[in-house]
């Protein structure tokens, strides 16, 4: 029968309803690990999670997946004097593939032989350009830069990251990104390996 | 249903001797037509050999052999490939072609793109006015020898970036400081800004009306946007009003207008895959799928198995969250202010969430490589699918559908309003759900399957009135059906590599013109590039649904109440970097 | 607010009044009933406009922050979120919007595109940034940024209200209560009336 007027929102009423005292029941049978856990925030956008979908925000935060993207940032390996040794070696196949040309890097040069050596003397994203594709960090062969999870850069002014600001240690980098760490760790010692083995024939 | 005769069997040479020849450049197919037959061929198309439906027109600048070609796409809606019709003039001012809209409708705004960026006069066009940019723009920007304030190369990657690459912002270079230039001698302080709204409104259709006495009403314009919370972004709706009832309609784009194409020429082949996250950004996976394939055509490469599988069910994923967000924006414009888009952002969100864990990005995904995807699902992420796709979605949609389709005012809003045709649906290249809600069985998995899509048991949703309200219901009936073939593909995913060839940012891809058409959420999307072995794409043109869809909107709107033409342009469910890019 | 942001420093509150009373100066009760109440501007651009709707949304929800009221019409709202890109053919739009607002207002840039061009920055239709033609007070990077970022640029706009002294706001100052923003014109390319001046002597460079 829909001559009835007002039967929609008679229906509306008791949907609300029914999600609410919903929120109750969760909260109860949740109580005391709902919120500002782990296993509370899984469980709230898991399949069975009812009523109170929000996460609160900066008191807890939604953890993000290991292959989560935001701004990058470039890998050093912090060396027996604690110096911070930059994987990078200015290739610049980050700032060839960048699809915006976000990427600015001033390749070091030998004052004594004028040739250029790894590390670079600049390096640049200008974030307001970057367009958090991740494709520097798939096509990097030197697992220099990455890109990192940190998302909360708001500033009062505009962000151009200089290599100061972008660089963070391995550890770091490895706390965020396990599993790919760990791979291209695994990689690299397998290369390291062959690479020794064939000067040793 | 009776096999349609294959489109590329049709021999438009020997119907039209003389005048029509098969075009022969290496990698390249369809037909050339002489300028003065191109009606004449176009009605033939349509009447004597049934291809019905004008899918694209776009314009390509041959600026070293000094040609400009007009590219038309044409299909048959009871499925089938494509046929390429084109036609070559001089690249001598002014460049005329004559216009299609006589014979298919659906060319009108495209028309009016070509015309905006290239500079192609359209003949017998009935509003030749330009469309993304503003009236008294200098120049026509897609044309390869115009060149932008922030110009720097033909071609990325940029000599500046590297090895010496000190950062500079490119307004630092600029004498005004912004993005700006101007044509020489050109004097701010002389000119006299002309009337910008004169052509709109005098395109805006109106008639005499008088009452007995014979005094005569005025109409009303009024304009909706580009500032207006139902216009889904920045989009601007101008409507000529006899009281409330809509006399006729136009939309005004552009304010989004983000030079996709132009820049997308300039950008080598792998860098135009983030880029078309940005296109239609509520279904960046379907995005990448069909640029994804119009590449692989020209490289003719072919994803592995589990790689195709991933595909179908990001696709098919992104379908499913692009519909949740257009049912609730969609009730947002009957006026259900916000609160089924809240049940439907939440299910949503747990779409993104997969997202997120595949590719890293909520929204801008970047998951297709040509020859694969980016990487593997990770850890865990399989069981989330399933727990999501195969338990929860599948009852939440019901429920949300419980609430919906039975409430008296979705009912009295949305049947019998804003109907389009099926006839008129064709005839407008309407595309997607837009067309299939109007009783044309038509979806590009199936009329001409890509990747996989021929393995799974599904069915072409289709509805038949053409109102608002089938066109809300069509999108449930497509949520179920993209929620089978997800379930299909879950159950027979197999192991595997997920890349065929070895990832490399430069790709190699053979001079030729490829044309790759997936059915996105808003309805056909097709990319359509042209290499010529250089690193970036000579030609790169999106076949944008929610562009041409529009195509439609005025007539849907014409007789209706104003109040309506929110609805309508609610249920076309247009994404404003589409229609713009 | 908790009791211990709202006493003022210096001020000793003897222990058997502790947690009855309070200590504090106008400053920080105005701001922080200004800062709760935030109401943006419903205006989407682009990309950032859509994770905007998701934080408003039940996920994240600025209702949490006293902003989940989006007005349409820049007359009742304090904050403008300008999500996306800045397009030459919308900043006369957005100037309008923005002169319309009522002091006191704010603007954030919602990811790359609003702040300094984005990634479509070298199109021949985008604007480099939208502090190019209004004050921005926060910029939030990323592309898009996602809700908790933006969230987070939310909390920044806060802590600038918060920082506020009333003495010192323009909009108590004498003289006009606004700054208008003289809104661009679109010619055969956009006119910025600041810089016409600046477009002679470019034309002429031009010439040169």
């Amino acid at each position: 029968m829909n001559d009835m007027y007002g039967k929609g929102i008679l229906k509306g009423l008791s949907v609300s309803l029914k999600r609410f005292i919903e929120t109750y029941a969760d909260d109860l049978k949740w109580i005391g690990k709902r919120y500002r856990t782990e296993e509370g925030i899984a469980h709230r956008s898991s399949k069975d999670g009812r009523g109170i979908f929000t996460i609160q925000y900066p008191e807890e935060k939604l953890p993000v997946p290991e292959e989560f993207r935001f701004v990058p940032l470039l890998v050093y390996d912090e060396g027996p004097d604690g110096e911070k040794i930059m994987r990078c070696t200015s290739c610049g196949i980050c700032s060839r593939v960048c699809p915006p040309q976000c990427i600015w890097i001033v390749r070091s040069v030998d004052p004594a032989t004028g040739r250029p050596f790894p590390d670079p003397a600049e390096f640049y994203v200008d974030a307001d350009v970057c367009m958090n594709c991740g494709l520097c960090a798939e096509y990097c062969p030197f697992d220099a830069i990455k890109m990192d999870h940190d998302y909360e850069l708001a500033s009062f002014g505009r962000s151009l990251f200089d290599k100061a600001r972008l660089a963070k240690p391995a550890s770091y980098y490895e706390t965020i990104r396990p599993v790919n760490s760990g791979r291209e760790n695994a990689a690299r010692a397998a290369k390291e390996a062959a690479r020794s083995a064939a000067q040793a024939e | 249903m009776a096999t349609p005769a294959p489109v590329a069997a049709l021999n438009l040479s020997a119907r039209f001797p003389g005048s029509v020849t098969a075009d022969a450049r290496p990698g390249y197919s369809g037909w050339i037509v002489e300028k003065g037959k191109l009606l004449e061929v176009t009605q033939a198309l349509r009447d004597e050999f049934g291809c019905d439906y004008l899918s694209s027109v776009t314009g390509v600048d041959y600026l070293p052999e000094g040609k400009m070609e007009v590219v038309y796409q044409v299909y048959k809606t009871t499925g089938g490939p494509g046929l390429l019709v084109k036609v070559q003039v001089p690249r001598a001012d002014p460049v005329e072609v004559p216009s299609v809209v006589s014979i298919y409708p659906g060319a009108e705004l495209q028309e009016r793109e070509i015309w905006d960026l290239f500079g192609i006069q359209f003949s017998g066009h009935p509003d030749l006015r330009r469309i993304l940019m503003w009236e008294g723009f200098a120049g026509h920007p897609m044309r390869k020898d115009w060149k932008e304030a922030y110009y720097e190369e033909d071609g990325k990657p940029f000599k500046t970036r590297w090895p010496e690459g000190k950062h500079a912002l490119a307004e630092s270079k600029n004498p005004f400081g912004d993005n700006i230039s101007y044509p020489a001698g050109f004097d701010p302080e002389k000119w006299i800004p002309e009337d910008a709204e004169k052509a709109l409104y005098g395109a805006l259709a109106r008639y005499e009306v008088r009452d007995e006495a014979g005094l005569g009403t005025d109409h009303v314009i009024v304009n909706m946007g580009p500032q207006h919370p139902s216009t889904h972004g920045v989009f601007r709706i101008a409507v000529m009003l006899d009281g409330e009832t809509v006399v006729s309609l136009k939309p005004v784009m552009g304010y989004l207008h983000r030079n996709h194409e132009k820049i997308g020429e300039r950008n080598t082949f792998l860098m135009n895959m983030p880029y078309t996250d940005r296109l239609d950004y509520l279904s960046s996976m379907s995005n990448n799928f069909g640029y994804a394939l119009a590449v692989e055509k020209l490289m003719n490469v072919r994803p592995p198995e589990r790689a195709e599988y991933l595909r179908v069910m990001m696709a098919e994923m992104t379908r499913i969250s692009n519909h949740l967000m257009a049912i609730g924006a969609l009730t947002n414009d009957l006026g259900a202010y916000f609160t089924p888009m809240l049940y439907a952002l939440e299910e949503r969100e747990l779409i993104l969430d997969i997202f997120e864990a595949v590719s890293g990005a909520r929204m801008m995904c970047n998951y297709f490589r040509f020859g694969g995807v980016a990487r593997d699902l990770p850890e865990g992420t399989l069981q989330k699918i399933k727990d999501l796709f195969f338990e929860r979605l599948p009852r939440r949609i019901d429920e949300i559908d419980r609430f919906l389709t039975e409430n008296e005012i979705i009912r009295a809003r949305g049947i019998g309003q804003g109907v389009l045709t099926a006839e008129d649906a064709i005839k407008y290249s309407a595309a997607g759900p837009l067309l299939r809600a109007s009783g044309i069985p038509y979806d590009v998995r199936r009329a001409e399957p890509y990747s996989i899509y021929d393995r799974f048991d599904f069915e072409v949703c289709v509805r038949q009135n053409g109102d608002i309200y089938d066109r809300l219901m069509i999108r449930f009936d497509e949520i179920r059906q993209s929620l089978r073939i997800i379930q299909q593909a879950v159950k027979q995913l197999p192991e595997g590599p997920v890349a065929a060839v070895k990832p490399a940012y430069q790709v190699r891809v053979p001079a030729g013109e490829a044309y790759g058409r997936v059915e996105g959420p808003k309805g056909e999307l097709g990319f359509y590039v042209i290499s010529n072995g250089k690193p970036s794409p000579w030609r790169y043109h999106v076949r944008a649904p929610s562009f041409i869809n529009l195509t439609a909107f005025g007539p849907m709107c014409t007789g209706q109440k104003i109040a309506d033409v929110v609805a309508v342009l609610g249920s076309i469910d247009i994404v404003l970097g589409e229609v713009d890019r | 607010m908790d009791v211990k942001d709202l006493n003022s420093p210096g001020y000793e509150i003897p222990p058997e009044m502790q947690g009855l009373v309070a200590i504090t100066t106008l400053d920080k009760v105005y701001n922080w009933g200004r800062s709760a109440s935030v109401w943006p501007l419903m205006f989407g651009l682009a990309c950032c406009a859509i994770e905007m709707i998701c934080a408003a949304a039940s996920r994240y929800d600025t209702a949490r922050f006293g902003m989940e009221i989006m007005r349409p019409s820049p007359r009742q709202s304090d904050l403008m979120i300008v999500s996306g890109t800045v397009t030459k053919k919308m900043i006369p739009i957005i100037v309008r919007l923005y002169n319309q607002m009522p002091e006191p207002k704010y603007v954030l840039a919602m990811g790359a595109c609003a702040s300094g061009g984005g990634p479509f920055k070298e199109g021949y239709n985008v604007v480099s940034g939208v502090d190019k033609f209004i004050p921005v007070d926060v910029y939030v990077p990323g592309c898009p940024p996602t809700p908790q970022a933006l969230l987070n640029g939310l909390m920044k706009v806060q802590e600038k209200i918060k920082g506020e002294h009333w003495k010192n706001s323009r909009w108590y100052q004498k003289g006009p209560d606004t700054v208008e923003i003289p809104v661009p014109l679109l010619g055969p390319d956009l006119i910025d009336p600041r810089k016409i001046g600046l477009a002679q002597t470019g034309a002429k460079g031009q010439e040169a």
